[in-house]
């Protein structure tokens, strides 16, 4: 196995460290485990490192496979990303939404906001919480051809999120 | 106006912050925020990176908490005082860096600061003596409640508030305490809670050390995932992390004094000596002494002499508070020799370290 930050060397530390119920695994050579201070605990963030290299890697190859994508507003290139670790506007989450989004389920506890929202109070985590399992009830139904039962639950989702902007409002 | 007029000085804030909370240094909370449409400073062209400094900061400037506010372009300030806003933990190491294109404002009470082009638009943060996360929470985010009417906010109802890096995407908030813990390093029991800590999502990390040296004792906790739970939920996430870790270091401190009372004694007495004697101390030396006087302030071997002498101690030391109280430029070996005249002076009338007094022997009553 290579190691994931250079991709020269044989993988000699083989890191696995539970986060938030979710188990995350980094296989680095000795040069590369030592560089990024991994023999160090007060030293060593595995979300740091996943960003630093391992994910903007892994963000840079899947944008590679998509195609040479860049911002239409700000111009970034998968290039830039990986040089830096940083986007360049707003707009780069919608451009990157699709490789972004498995990097973002390593580095975070969900890939949902949860928290603040500008000019109101967030959409309570219950309802949160409900709309996403009809969400998925409903990708169930439509693949099991329970059109039905689809029917159904796209009218609960509408119901609810009719409830929540109501709230809201 | 000056800031060195503004700020107040370390004397009168240490009296005013201490004895805030005998391990919890401070607290603070930070927010990430980015304006629609506009490129990140990073990314951004000068030009247009000065255009939207100014209009952040004038936003900034009209907030109510900010009526006397220090505000000041980066390229205004001279390199020592932007030292010391980094010796104070009210700019980062890579704003002091900045230039034309980023601003600092800070409120005049000193307790709220927003750093405009850092990384993001604007880095704000608030920050409070001993162990108050929710307060420094609401005072930030009422701040940022009011920025909103003025700005208009990069912001996703999936992903939250959308920041330069992804790491800090969704609340793109930063709750941190910093905490003194010499019982648990004395102890040789720092690493399994930094590990325990660790395992939960969180970050620890050694302050003001190069690399992961933890100079002073000090550790800073703070949240690493921001996205995926609620500001609320993280803040009190840490809060009971750092209860926890409080109760460790007391711990510690208890069974060290019960198992062990003369090390514990001699490490105290040691830090009085040099530090009451010396005429050469580097700032490294300096602040690891001083957190051994801490301990030993907190355990009531210096009857009468408060926290608040240590923490002004802590903040004249380092190196750009020291070389502001000099008009000549300063060597290195030069500051040494100040630090250590100003710590002895300022010692002059603490007395020797006064150990409780042995129990007597159990076995042995004395007369009654
Ligand atoms: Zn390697
Ligand atoms: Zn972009």
């Amino acid at each position: 196995m290579l190691c994931m930050v250079c991709k020269q060397r044989e993988a000699k530390v083989h890191l696995t460290q539970m986060l938030e119920g979710k188990t995350k695994k980094v296989d680095l050579c000795d040069e590369c485990a030592k560089a990024k201070g991994v023999d160090d605990p007060a030293g060593f963030s595995l979300a740091d490192l996943l960003m630093g290299l391992g994910a903007a890697n892994e963000l840079a190859q899947s944008m590679t496979e998509a195609g040479e994508a860049r911002c239409p507003r700000c111009g970034l290139t998968q290039a830039d990303f990986k040089k830096t670790g940083r986007l360049g506007c707003d707009q780069c989450y919608e451009t990157f939404r699709e490789s972004l989004s498995s990097l973002l389920k390593n580095m975070h506890k969900g890939t949902k906001h949860r928290g603040k929202v500008p000019g109101g109070s967030p959409a309570s985590p219950a309802t949160d919480d409900r709309l996403m399992k009809l969400q998925q009830d409903l990708l169930a139904a439509i693949k099991a051809e329970n059109y039905e039962e689809a029917a159904r639950l796209r009218d609960a989702i509408k119901a609810l999120k009719q409830d929540s902007a109501n709230a809201m409002a | 106006m000056k800031l060195s007029e503004f700020l107040t000085s370390a004397e009168e804030l240490a009296r005013r912050n201490a004895p805030a909370h005998p391990i919890v240094m401070s607290s603070r909370v930070r927010l990430a925020r980015n304006l629609r449409g506009t490129t990140f400073p990073g990314w951004a062209k000068k030009p247009d990176r000065i255009k939207t400094c100014e209009k952040i900061q004038a936003a900034v400037e009209s907030l109510p908490q900010m009526t006397g506010a220090f505000s000041q372009s980066m390229d205004a300030l001279p390199a020592l005082e932007k030292q010391i806003l980094v010796e104070r933990h009210l700019v980062s190491r890579e704003h002091a860096a900045k230039g034309a294109g980023s601003s600092f404002v800070l409120s005049r009470d000193e307790t709220l600061c927003v750093m405009i082009n850092e990384e993001d638009h604007l880095r704000m943060q608030s920050l409070r003596p001993g162990l108050q996360l929710s307060e420094a929470w609401r005072a930030i985010d009422e701040v940022d409640s009011a920025l909103e009417k003025r700005l208009d906010y990069a912001f996703s109802p999936e992903l939250g508030y959308l920041t330069a890096c992804p790491t800090n995407l969704g609340t793109g908030i930063r709750v941190s305490a910093m905490l003194h813990l010499p019982g648990l390093v004395l102890a040789e029991q720092v690493n399994q809670i930094i590990q325990a800590v660790n395992k939960l999502g969180l970050a620890v990390r050694g302050l003001y050390g190069e690399n992961t040296e933890a100079l002073g004792n000090l550790f800073q906790v703070s949240n690493q995932m921001t996205l995926g739970e609620s500001e609320a939920a993280l803040v009190e996430k840490l809060g009971k992390v750092v209860t926890q870790i409080i109760e460790q270091e007391e711990n510690s401190r208890a069974v060290l004094l019960e198992k062990k009372p003369k090390v514990v004694f001699n490490h105290i007495g040691r830090a009085y000596g040099i530090l009451a004697s010396a005429h050469i101390i580097s700032s490294k030396e300096a602040m690891n002494l001083l957190s051994l006087l801490r301990l030993g302030i907190d355990l009531g071997l210096f009857p009468g002499v408060p926290l608040a002498l240590v923490e002004e101690l802590f903040l004249v030391t380092q190196p750009a508070h020291l070389q502001f109280r000099f008009a000549d430029k300063l060597s290195a070996d030069e500051r040494d020799i100040l630090r250590a005249d100003m710590i002895r002076e300022r010692l002059r009338t603490v007395n020797r370290p006064q150990p409780p007094p042995a129990a007597p022997p159990l076995d042995n009553p004395g007369e009654t």
